[in-house]
């Protein structure tokens, strides 16, 4: 957090960092919620040990490769392994649990950052027997995050979360035959068996298009970071990719009413978010 | 004092009993909107909004994201979230990494929330074991904010509210009661 007061960033100066951005590397951050965008701009600033805005903008402009590192920056968000205990017990009793006897389960976590909600996924078909039967795709913006997905490494001090949250599953499952801890102790690493099922892609779910069509989205936590243009925009490309009866989690404190395409989705659980398409 | 669109209260350990006695003594035509940051844990996720309704005379909701801040209301940020204002009159949340071990962080809604409302925003300390709020403290001073902390005699945890007294960052220290005083003379203005 910058504490100097003197650096306060304009809206106009937060503005013209968004159409840099756009202009210049097609990331088209304009229609991101202001105040966690200033917070992310504020980040960039420390983290590239930048005093101004403006001294961002030029840094970036003349090194490409800043940018993207930039992108990471700005949408890096911390999740954690069964965020919402509860939720992933409805996910697994109402939603997964009807896919037993389907020849396929058609996954799309759509912005999926460091994957802790792939591996989260992974471990539950597992459990269910279900994950040999899985097509899941993780999509993100940074390639570089979608690497550290795929790697399925995490820092060791992740693990105590994680424990407390899979201990609220109610599963008769062992987390310790999904990890194995690091020589020096400070990561695990998610067993690679895992994701075999999983498709790690490359994609911008602000501006591009769907690529297939799903029996299951999950975009938990992401569009809050969005203003109400973009929301809009991010559902209709959502809608598009869930066949009819598919199912649409989203964080626990969203809510997609306001969207126009709202009228084409019933509550299967409110407390939860999982929304069922009915069209 | 000055006529607040926003009342932003943070406190952590020892703040609940007065956070219910400041709702108890809200009159029920209060007409700004109230926001509560209060450390809370994190994966219990239902009961605390609860709890506030029962004591409190305005309604007490936990805003889902792009919530619109109106009077008549307070906001509690929820479990496992930060809580943000918008300069468009709405409410945001945020899983970003915690801030001193707490989301949703006392600094953050202050940081936020003053950024917005500058002078049009009231923020209150109470009691709490850590100085989550110094910070957002720090903010919302040098944008014109009116601060009160809880008085040192009185919390029951002195750390947070001690934490700005310090750095001479409140406006006014004060025991709950001249707290209600204060705010409900708002409503006057």
């Amino acid at each position: 957090m910058l504490l100097n007061k003197d650096t306060d960033l304009s809206l106009t100066i937060i503005k013209q960092f968004q159409t840099f951005l756009f202009e210049k590397y097609g990331y088209d951050f304009r229609d991101y919620a202001l105040s966690s965008f200033k917070r992310r701009v504020e980040h960039l600033l420390f983290f590239f040990k930048s005093g101004s805005v403006n001294d961002l903008i030029r840094k970036i402009d003349a090194n490409p490769s800043l940018a993207e590192q930039a992108v990471k920056e700005i949408t890096v968000n911390t999740t954690e392994m069964f965020r919402d205990p509860s939720f992933w017990r409805k996910m697994r009793d109402e939603v997964l649990s009807q896919f037993v006897s389907s020849p396929v389960i058609r996954i799309w976590h759509a912005a999926c950052s460091s994957g802790e909600e792939v591996y989260s996924m992974c471990i539950i078909l597992q459990e269910m027997g279900l994950l040999d039967k899985a097509r899941i795709f993780a999509s993100d913006i940074n390639s570089e995050v979608l690497a550290n997905a795929k790697s399925g490494v995490y820092p060791i001090r992740s693990l105590d979360t994680t424990k407390s949250n899979f201990d609220r599953l109610g599963t008769s499952g062992k987390l310790e035959n999904y990890y194995k801890v690091s020589s020096d102790q400070t990561t695990i690493k998610y067993n690679e068996s895992l994701i075999k099922n999983v498709n790690f892609r490359k994609h911008n779910l602000v501006s591009e298009e769907g690529f297939s069509k799903f029996d299951i989205v999950l975009c938990r936590n992401v569009m809050i970071y969005f203003n109400f243009d973009l929301q809009d925009r991010v559902m209709d490309t959502i809608s598009n990719s869930l066949f009819k009866g598919g199912f649409l989690a989203i964080g626990s404190k969203e809510t997609i009413v306001w969207c126009s395409t709202a009228k084409d989705f019933q509550p299967l659980s409110v407390e939860e978010k999982i929304y069922k398409k009915i069209v | 004092m000055e006529r607040f669109k926003v009342i932003v209260i943070g406190g952590s350990a020892g703040s609940f009993q007065v956070v219910t006695r400041i709702l108890a003594a809200l009159p029920a035509n209060f007409n700004i909107p109230v926001v509560l940051c209060l450390h809370r844990l994190k994966h219990i996720r239902s009961g605390f909004e609860e709890v506030l309704n029962k004591k409190s005379t305005l309604k007490v909701i936990e805003p889902e994201d792009k919530t619109k801040l109106q009077k008549g209301y307070v906001y509690l940020a929820p479990a496992n979230y930060h809580l943000y204002a918008e300069i468009n009159g709405t409410l945001s949340l945020s899983t970003e990494e915690s801030v001193s071990f707490s989301r949703p962080s006392i600094d953050l809604t202050f940081d936020t929330f003053s950024y917005v409302y500058k002078n049009k925003m009231l923020g209150i300390i109470l009691s709490g074991a850590n100085r989550d709020g110094l910070n957002g403290c720090i903010l919302a001073k040098a944008r014109g904010t009116t601060l009160i902390a809880q008085s040192l005699e009185e919390a029951e945890i002195q750390t947070m509210p001690e934490s700005i007294i310090q750095q001479q960052l409140p406006t006014y220290i004060l025991k709950t009661e001249d707290i209600i005083k204060k705010i409900i003379a708002l409503n006057k203005l």
